[in-house]
């Protein structure tokens, strides 16, 4: 019995530690002190980390948190009301905004490009024509070495083995972008798998995230994969140079993503998805990326906290991009989001 | 300490008060489990209901998911959990009972007895208590692996174990690809490995609650089978393990559970292709892997097909457990005269 | 002979030993090698030492890579300081201890005192007993739930009733992984008391309170614990769970120096599950820290709990 008392009291004061050194380094401050909590999609949560820890650090009495669970996660916790705000790469369909009796204003904040990454010993540079990563895609050109990849890549070695294409295993946002590009230049794909945050790719092996995506693409000689840039840039992945819609091969680069994004005019409930851009230099797979907030806040100071933020996020913000891998936004469509804040009340 | 004055007096009042509450707090603990469980039950079969309706038992043994054209169909997931499972739990009963023996037998601390015998320091206090240390290191050594978040465990098999096994499962393919179990190549991720993780994570159930089993056996049994000339494994075999079986069979029973259930590693590692191969080296699904991949991105109708297949899941467990208490039944009723 | 045996927890005096044999023929009692039986149960001690250590490879290639990929990191800045930003130097995951620390000491407050006391419960039913026999296989079908279905459920039970995710809903969804560990390990461990304890205190006098307090649960304590820490260890590891409960948050639990159990709360699971998957070196650098101080905090609660129960001589 006295070792079990013993034991009781190394608990209570293992707890009051805790508590302690919680409350020490607990942000003091009583009243003006605001908390946003924010959940969705994986794709821009770099850049939003990034820009809420930066903010919260510069301002004091504010404190911005953000998880990324999933686009269609994050638009649950958007219509269940349990977030101040949320976050998705497909944007949100009529039927889901009509659940929000508030009503919600999408604003995109950033954009990201999604590259081919591919793992062949002794090849640098890569070309893929639209048809051929198309069919590569759908399972109709099995080998490295196959004329039409050969046609395309003169004087480049390419291996007789055949392509261990790399998709994911779990329903994503950079799926969806990918899917919503590969049915806009192929008439075929449209039909079957078509767009899809999860399709039945009819080929390929499957890993979880973005991250499984690049560490099997790094471990698997011989295989090809779509991730986001800033995934393969970081594991220094090699890129394949895309044929985009003007007959160009572009590689994803700040200026080829822009070029993109400049190709078309955001409408005025800023959803625009631009599948198949028509630029000269433009990248061929490029998306926006939403937060969605609600248009009434009944706790004034949260509205104009994030208002306030998302100036920020479309000024100083803009230029953490390039380094974190995404696309600066073009400063037409910086005026037209800035505009959609006063939305928000 | 049992202090026996309290034990043999007559009980006060007081004392029979507090029976009945603790009686009754026991009886409610009891309840409260059992309701948990049932509204658990409840609250899936209700957001699947829909979909049961839609897909009737053609959701069992359909093989394609199509968000697309609303085609689900989870037969693939049924044999990939099934399969996996099943291997792990061979492996990880051989493995964990063999360290459960190998604990509760105390080889590792006659191991180095033996050795501090050699160097004639077995009497000296400060290396007396050696051995009993070791077989405490071990034992935590092994618990230890029980604490490795799911996640790591995911890591390392993309990581450590996949390329390390690349080499032999594709010449084995090349040798003896005949064999139903090596008829494809290794390319990634696939059954192999996810056994291999999952055969590890549920070590430390089967060797922690196996070695407590073990232990548990009365010395008198032991002594008895020496006294009448068994050699130590004679022992085990014969007297020890039909002794400790009920708890065994429990720990085997909770660890199948764990690998039915386990989530994120299996996410990372089987391959996620709903395909249905007796091959090792094949990528496979899972039912609790197929959950974690679609659900944050789940809109509402998806998330009801998925509670079916969650129903579908909690079924097989239940079967699998009527299946473990047959087994016990039949096992105890075998060994009636033993104890 | 063996002088050394770990049932027996004295060991005589060194000169007794020597005296006790003084002038028997060893000889009768060796046994040659050659011998079938002799032979087998060397070729079988062997076997099962070469399968424990096999088992306790992977063990150790998960640990080396754990420190060789997380020791990198350590130091004291990883317990003070907040979850860095990508790219950001320095960071650390403070909060993240806390909040794992929270969560499954909330899990375990509900899941132990039921699950202990269910198992009493059941180790004391007869074997007809209906309610007894529908609460163990309702125990053993909480067994196989997947991770993530905790975490849904607990979701629809209670972050939508209380409006946002939070520290208890999290709690919750880990006590409904940790429960049928804890019930089915306990009264296993309360059924293996030898039936003479419990004849003798029940012959003694004792009442049925008095006898689970005083007799039952103190010898069955170290297999309890087993199950407990079996339970918490499983807990303090799993990540879906709390991606739909408790989220997650890159600050201290609470606000204005006060605790607050009510708001997402940051652990130390779904930090390694978020870090390991960015594509910065820094983040994902932590998560291995971060894996490897889970894993020390797991063992050290191991050592303790091992200290603080005692360990009954059997009478």
């Amino acid at each position: 019995m006295k070792k079990i008392n013993k034991g009781l009291i190394f608990f209570v004061v293992l707890a009051v530690v805790c508590f302690t050194v919680n409350s020490v380094f607990t942000r003091a401050g009583a009243a003006g002190f605001v908390k946003l909590q924010g959940a969705g999609a994986s794709f821009p949560a770099p850049i939003y980390l990034k820009w809420f820890k930066t903010y919260s650090s510069s301002h004091r009495d504010v404190q911005i948190d953000y998880q990324s669970v999933g686009s269609g996660s994050g638009i649950k916790s958007v219509i269940d009301k349990t977030v101040d705000f949320g976050a998705s790469d497909a944007a949100m369909t009529k039927e889901e905004m009509a659940k929000v009796d508030v009503g919600v204003q999408l604003l995109p904040l950033t954009a990201g490009s999604i590259v081919l990454a591919y793992n062949v010993s002794g090849v640098t540079d890569l070309k893929l024509p639209r048809t051929v990563y198309e069919e590569i895609f759908l399972g109709k050109i099995k080998k490295w070495n196959d004329p039409l990849l050969v046609k395309a890549n003169p004087g480049v070695k390419l291996p007789d083995a055949p392509i261990n294409v790399i998709v994911r295993a779990d329903s994503s946002g950079t799926t969806y972008i990918f899917t919503n590009h590969l049915s806009a230049i192929s008439r075929e794909f449209a039909k079957s798998p078509g767009v899809n945050k999860m399709p039945n790719w009819p080929v390929g092996t499957r890993s979880k995230g973005n991250e499984g995506v690049t560490a099997s693409i790094k471990t698997t000689p011989g295989s090809i994969g779509y991730v986001e840039y800033g995934y393969a840039r970081s594991q220094k992945l090699s890129m394949a140079l895309l044929e985009n819609k003007a007959g160009k091969f572009v590689a994803a680069t700040t200026a080829s993503g822009q070029a993109a994004l400049d190709s078309a005019k955001l409408p005025a409930d800023l959803i625009l998805f631009v599948p198949d851009p028509a630029g000269k230099d433009a990248y061929p797979i490029v998306s926006y990326t939403w937060l969605i907030c609600y248009k009434k806040y009944t706790d004034k100071n949260k509205a104009a906290v994030l208002q306030d933020f998302l100036k920020y996020s479309l000024t100083e913000g803009q230029k953490d991009a390039d380094a974190l891998g995404y696309i600066p936004l073009p400063k037409p469509v910086v005026k037209q989001v800035t505009a959609a804040i006063s939305n928000i009340q | 300490m049992i202090d026996k004055n309290v034990i043999s007096q007559s009980p006060t009042r007081l004392q029979r008060t507090a029976d009945i509450i603790f009686r009754f707090i026991c009886n409610t603990s009891a309840w409260l489990t059992l309701l948990l469980v049932v509204f658990i039950i409840f609250k899936i079969a209700v957001t699947a209901f829909p979909a049961v309706k839609h897909y009737g038992t053609g959701f069992l043994t359909g093989t394609t998911w199509d968000s697309q054209t609303g085609e689900h169909g989870i037969l693939p997931e049924i044999w990939g959990t099934l399969f996996t499972s099943l291997l792990a739990i061979l492996a990880g009963t051989i493995f964990g009972v063999s360290a459960a023996i190998f604990l509760s037998e105390g080889f590792l601390g006659q191991f180095i007895f033996s050795i501090l015998e050699t160097c004639k320091l077995e009497i000296r206090p400060l290396w007396n208590k050696l051995p009993e240390r070791c077989e405490d290191v071990l034992k935590n050594l092994i618990e230890l692996l029980a604490a490795i978040p799911s996640v790591v465990y995911g890591l390392w098999g993309l990581f450590v174990v996949i390329p390390l096994i690349r080499p032999a499962c594709n010449w084995l393919n090349m040798k003896l690809g005949w064999i139903p179990f090596f008829s494809t190549t290794l390319s990634g991720p696939g059954v192999l490995p996810a056994v291999i993780v999952l055969s590890i994570m549920i070590l430390p159930t089967i060797t922690a609650i196996s070695r407590d089993a073990l232990a548990a056996v009365p010395p008198k049994l032991r002594m008895a089978a020496y006294g009448m000339g068994a050699t130590r494994w004679e022992t085990i075999l014969a007297v020890i393990l039909p002794v400790a079986a009920r708890g065994i069979v429990g720990a085997v029973i909770l660890a199948f559970g764990r690998a039915l259930g386990e989530t994120m590693a299996l996410a990372m590692l089987v391959g996620n292709a709903n395909r249905i191969s007796v091959s090792l080296f094949s990528p496979a699904n899972t039912l609790a892997a197929l959950l974690a991949n679609n659900f944050p991105e789940a809109g509402p109708s998806e998330v009801s097909v998925l509670m079916y297949a969650a129903l579908v899941l909690l079924a097989i467990t239940l079967v699998v457990n009527i299946i473990g208490s047959l087994i016990l039944q039949k096992a105890s009723a075998g060994m009636e005269g033993g104890r | 002979m063996d002088i050394w045996n770990p049932k027996l927890k004295t060991k005589p005096s060194p000169e007794a030993v020597l005296n006790i044999f003084e002038g028997v023929d060893f000889s009768e009692l060796e046994k040659p090698l050659l011998r079938p039986r002799t032979l087998m149960n060397q070729l079988l001690i062997a076997l099962v030492t070469v399968i424990t250590l096999a088992a306790l490879v992977p063990l150790f290639s998960v640990v080396v890579m754990l420190l060789l990929r997380g020791g990198r990191n350590l130091s004291l800045a990883v317990f003070t300081q907040l979850p860095p930003s990508p790219m950001e130097e320095g960071g650390g995951f403070g909060n993240a201890i806390l909040g794992t620390l929270f969560m499954v000491s909330i899990g375990s407050i509900i899941s132990v005192p039921i699950g202990v006391l269910s198992a009493v419960y059941l180790a004391q039913s007869r074997i007809e007993s209906r309610l007894a026999n529908a609460v163990r296989f309702a125990a053993k079908v909480l067994t196989g739930f997947p991770s993530i279905l905790a975490g849904v459920f607990a979701y629809g039970a209670l972050v939508l009733t209380l409006g946002g995710y939070s520290a208890v809903a999290g709690g919750v969804a880990l006590s409904i992984l940790m429960l049928p560990t804890v019930i089915l390990t306990s009264e296993e461990a309360i059924r293996m008391v030898p039936s003479k304890i419990k004849e003798a205190a029940i012959g003694m006098g004792a009442t049925n309170t008095q006898l689970i307090w005083m007799v039952l649960l103190p010898t069955a304590l170290p297999g309890i614990l087993t199950g407990v820490m079996l339970a918490i260890a499983r807990a303090a590891g799993e990540t879906a769970p709390l991606l739909f409960t408790a989220l997650f948050s890159n600050y201290w639990l609470g606000s204005a120096g006060h605790i607050d159990i009510m708001q997402p709360t940051a652990s130390l699971a779904v930090l390694i599950y978020n870090f390991a998957g960015m594509p910065f070196e820094n983040q994902v650098n932590l998560a291995w820290t971060a894996a490897l101080v889970l894993v020390l905090m797991v063992l050290v609660t191991n050592l303790i709990g091992q200290f603080f129960s005692s360990r009954q001589i059997r009478q």
